[in-house]
């Protein structure tokens, strides 16, 4: 291994800008001449628009303009759109009601947008948007899911307010497994709706040039090319050609930036309109209140087992909130994304769910990081955990016993696990954590008047999403392939133009590994260009931990290409046969002989073409290559929290947790912990305090930093963070992908530490001092008290 | 409009302003000094903390003409040239930021505790005084690991005084 190569842990190259203040995201950008927008948002969760009145507003200083729904409908915009069809049970496709720019007749969450205006400046464009007179004729709000069908209707197109009702598995092997169980676990839950919270405010700035009719959009995307797509395709905004989308420096993005949002839309399209650049950056309460929003189900699971322990059936109801409208993903995510990974790490015989998606007068509900999948772990970890007590049996060797061993296994929920060692994971975490010492500390911290308790999350989670024609079979309406182009230029430095796109996950420092390691060449001489789509022919952007297991594999495959074009170049320069060429580290030789020549060297020889004839051999070295995976990767692992419980407070201080997962081949071990200890912050942050709410009138209570609370530095502890490593054989490079791991595994670890500590099964998420300390005044008590 | 003249990062600066401009805003589009960035709007997640007279401030909720006179160091001006500050260093040596937003933030945070509390600060420490300062990538373990190097080594490298 390379000091720079794969799996070493490379000092990251983007961080210089970074910690010097120098980095690029949108809101740094201005253009010349530019106005600001702001939006009127909806202050009613549902009402009917009934007139606005806008002169005022258009009269005063500064503005420039003030659009409504109906100036877009008048310029025949497409609306937003979602793009994965699923089918309901009897075979009918989802109702999606319209999903308009700017609200047109109705508003559908507190949020909504009315109106846009703007201004030479944000004051004055705000200013007036306070004399902009609205008639709403206020209807009833429903914010809860398990109360959406049979509420008020929210669009015309989905009566009793149902998306779809969907299942998969066997409903019948199902059934058959539970009558004849020896025992039944059966649990509620709630899985509580999360705001994703990227620490950088959504963004957008719309640049129009008249000359070429070409439209730019900056915006804090998470895939711009597929911004660029749906804005073009669907909304009609721009053809592709005369369209171009950058996404910048992004900070932070945890799914909540995949999705096509009204606000960018409108920068792009009014720019045109006024012939002005036109930007706009949201405020943290607009981030609330429009942000797509992650999770919030409610469901009903059992499981059934044996009378020696093994688990034979699953069954799962889940009723599952879209928002006011489908968000760009936002069907994929409770079904697809969620049901198939309901075996978990488990050989579980026969599996059968039911997933009834539901419209309410809240914002729009799509993927956060793991989307679906931490919602699936929840279900089964709980559901295990709670079995093994219930049984009598540990929790850790309960579920070694069930653990799925021989590879590939298929499930009965669609997914194929390809490769795993689920006992070696949990081997080593028992170790990390102690767990043989768990009972002397349980005792000293009884000796305290304190509750201690230890939960696992034996977690898996389909990533490297996904083979085109799986997902189109699915529904999907995109193939997830991802681009990669090697452009070695002819001093031998090499530009990377990728599709995958990086908002914190290191990829200018990973992607530049990999080429050091193939080429042999130092990172410093590989630059990553990504999210602008005037540079990167096409991609699919970064979610569902892909840009290692796809992205990466993109360029692995193009890098093939450049080395089988640089070794006929040798060939010709070396004067020897091409298959007698060798190259390793950098070099390029001839077998059985001292002759050698450099890559950069190849370079320049390939650019100059003295030594080869230009009809037989192209000039140049640059290649590019699409990579479609073969199978989704299975990342999975075993997290073990241990928490402290106040009785007397409520308050649970995390004491110890620990994390050993299975990525496959790491690139750069030191990303790979941070991307971990990051998700399992949000994981912690899911179980402990996080947490949106709406009130009856469907207004968001949790709409600031003071209302919804975020994990901060001393609600958490350090981590131990170690992996095991099988392959993943369906990429070049055997990896498997990181990104999402923590969060998908830590919230069942953490509730099932707080409910051993406990001794009783009854708390919810978001587990908060009032809660516990509720909860603890339920436990059984000791003997001693 | 008001004037306004403060100095920045050393050099002497001054603008005619909207009354109402907050420092942030003067810092960012007047000085086009981009590094200091805005996350939450109400003073919560530490994207904005500068020091003005040497003393770390929340400049989302600060005015400009608040400063009027005062000395304001921003991430800009923490290097010395090519010479990143201990601090900065320690969160790169650490892998202490991941998209880079919070970051400007907490690195201003951070040399304002060490000011203030010293060279050598234990986890609890550390952890407790980033209560103003919010990261939604690292999970804070490569933050806190960061301060704790980034303290150590500026007691090894004179500062300049701000």
């Amino acid at each position: 291994m390379s000091a720079t190569g794969l799996g070493a842990s490379v000092k990251r190259k983007e961080d210089i800008r970074f910690i010097t203040g120098k980095g690029r995201y949108v809101d740094d950008i201005n253009r010349p001449g530019q106005a600001h927008a702001y939006f009127l948002r909806s202050p009613h969760a549902h009402a009917t628009i009934d007139k606005i009145d806008a002169s005022a507003a258009l009269a005063s200083p500064g503005v420039a303009a003030v659009f409504t729904g109906q100036d877009i409908a008048d310029d025949k915009l497409g609306g937003l759109i979602c793009g994965w069809m699923i089918h309901s049970k009897d075979g009918s496709p989802m109702k999606a009601g319209a999903h308009p720019v700017l609200a047109q007749g109705k508003v559908r969450y507190v949020g909504d947008h009315v109106a846009v205006v703007i201004a030479d400046t944000l004051s004055q464009a705000r200013d007036a948007a306070e004399k902009i007179v609205v008639d709403y004729g206020v209807l009833p709000a429903v914010a809860d899911p398990a109360k959406a069908v049979g509420g008020p209707n929210i669009h015309d197109a989905a009566p009793d307010n149902t998306v779809y009702n969907w299942h998969l598995g066997d409903k019948a092997a199902t059934d058959a497994a539970f009558a004849s169980a020896a025992h039944v676990t059966k649990l509620d839950l709630v899985n509580n709706r999360l705001i994703p919270n990227p620490m950088e405010p959504r963004a957008a700035v719309g640049d129009y040039d008249s000359g070429t009719d070409t439209i730019t959009l900056y915006t804090t995307s998470q895939n711009p090319h597929v911004a660029r797509l749906v804005l073009s395709a669907f909304i009609g905004l721009a053809p592709e050609h005369k369209f171009r989308v950058i996404a910048p420096d992004v900070g932070g993005g945890f799914g909540s930036k995949i999705f096509i949002y009204a606000e960018e839309t409108v920068c792009a399209w009014a720019a045109r309109k006024i012939d002005r650049p036109v930007k706009w950056t949201s405020d943290r309460t607009e981030a609330f209140l429009s942000d797509a929003h992650g999770r919030d189900h409610v469901t009903h699971a059992e499981v059934a087992l044996d009378a020696a322990g093994k688990v034979t059936g699953l069954r799962v109801h889940t009723i599952a909130n879209m928002g006011a409208y489908l968000s760009t993903f936002a069907s994929s995510v409770p079904t697809y994304l969620y049901a198939t990974l309901l075996s978990g790490q488990y050989n579980i015989p026969a599996i059968y769910a039911e997933v009834d998606a539901v419209y309410t007068t809240t914002a729009p509900v799509d993927a956060y990081r793991g989307a679906g999948r931490p919602e699936a772990s929840f279900v089964v970890e709980r559901l295990i955990e709670m079995a093994a007590r219930e049984t009598g049996r540990d929790p850790a060797e309960f579920r070694r016993q069930n653990f799925i061993t021989q590879f590939p296994h298929q499930t009965p929920v669609i997914m194929a696990y390809d490769i795993g060692n689920f006992a070696g994971a949990l081997d080593k975490a028992l170790e990390h954590a102690d767990y043989k010492g768990l009972p002397a500390r349980k005792a000293a911290s009884a000796a305290k008047g304190k509750l201690r308790g230890a939960g696992f999350s034996a977690f898996i989670e389909a990533c490297g999403i996904a083979p085109s024609a799986a997902v189109g079979s699915l529904g999907a309406g995109v193939g997830l392939w991802e681009s990669a182009e090697v452009r070695v230029n002819p001093i031998g430095t090499v530009e990377i133009l990728t599709g995958s796109h990086s908002h914190g996950q290191s990829h200018e420092t990973t992607f530049a590994q990999l080429v050091s390691e193939r080429l042999g060449i130092s990172i410093d001489n590989v630059s990553i260009v990504h999210g602008d789509t005037d540079k990167v022919q096409m991609g699919m952007g970064t979610y569902g931990s892909r840009s290692g297991a796809v992205g990466m594999s993109a360029i692995s495959k193009a890098l093939d290409k450049i080395e089988a074009k640089a070794k006929k170049v040798a060939g010709h320069v070396l004067e020897a046969a091409e298959s007698d060429i060798e190259f390793k580290d950098g070099k390029f030789t001839v077998k059985g002989t001292d002759k050698a020549i450099d890559f950069a060297s190849v370079a320049l020889q390939a650019y100059v073409a003295h030594k080869f004839n230009g009809q037989e051999l192209e000039p140049g070295l640059k290649e590019s290559a699409f990579w479609d995976p073969t199978n989704f990767t299975f990342p999975a692992g075993v997290h073990i929290c241990e928490v402290e419980i106040d009785p007397d407070t409520g308050i649970v201080t995390v004491e110890r947790y620990t994390a050993v997962d299975d990525f496959g081949k790491l690139i750069n071990p030191m990303v790979v912990h941070g991307q971990v200890h990051g998700g399992i912050a949000q994981g912690i942050g899911q179980a402990l305090m996080e947490g949106a709410k709406y009130d009856e009138d469907g207004q968001l209570v949790t709409a600031s930093y003071m209302d919804y609370t975020m994990p901060r530095a001393d609600s958490l502890p350090s981590f131990t963070v170690d992996t095991i490593e099988t392959a993943c054989p369906s990429n070049p490079l055997g990896i498997k992908g990181c990104g999402e791991a923590g969060a998908i595994a830590s919230p069942p670890a953490v509730i099932n530490a707080i409910t051993d500590a406990l001794g009783h099964e009854d708390i919810a998420m978001p587990a908060t001092p009032v809660a516990v300390w509720r909860a603890a005044q339920k436990r059984p008590r000791l003997a001693a008290e | 409009m008001v004037q306004v003249a403060m100095t920045v990062n050393g050099k002497a600066v001054s603008a005619n302003v909207d009354s109402r401009t907050l420092l942030v805003q003067f810092l960012r589009e007047n000085l086009r000094l981009t590094g200091t960035h805005v996350g939450c709007d109400t003073s919560q997640c530490g994207a904005c903390v500068v020091h003005v007279d040497g003393k770390a401030i929340k400049s989302c909720t600060t005015l400009a003409v608040a400063c009027e006179g005062a000395s304001v160091t921003t991430i800009e001006g923490l290097a010395h040239g090519t010479k990143l500050h201990p601090m900065q260093q320690a969160f790169q040596d650490n892998h202490g930021l991941q998209c880079g937003f919070c970051t400007p933030g907490m690195i201003m945070t951070a040399v304002d505790l060490v000011n203030r509390k010293g060279n050598a600060l234990d986890e609890a420490t550390i952890r407790h005084e980033l209560e103003g300062n919010i990261c939604r990538c690292t999970g804070y373990h490569n933050i806190v690991k960061s301060i704790a190097q980034g303290a150590r080594e500026m007691a090894t490298q004179p500062q300049a005084a701000e």
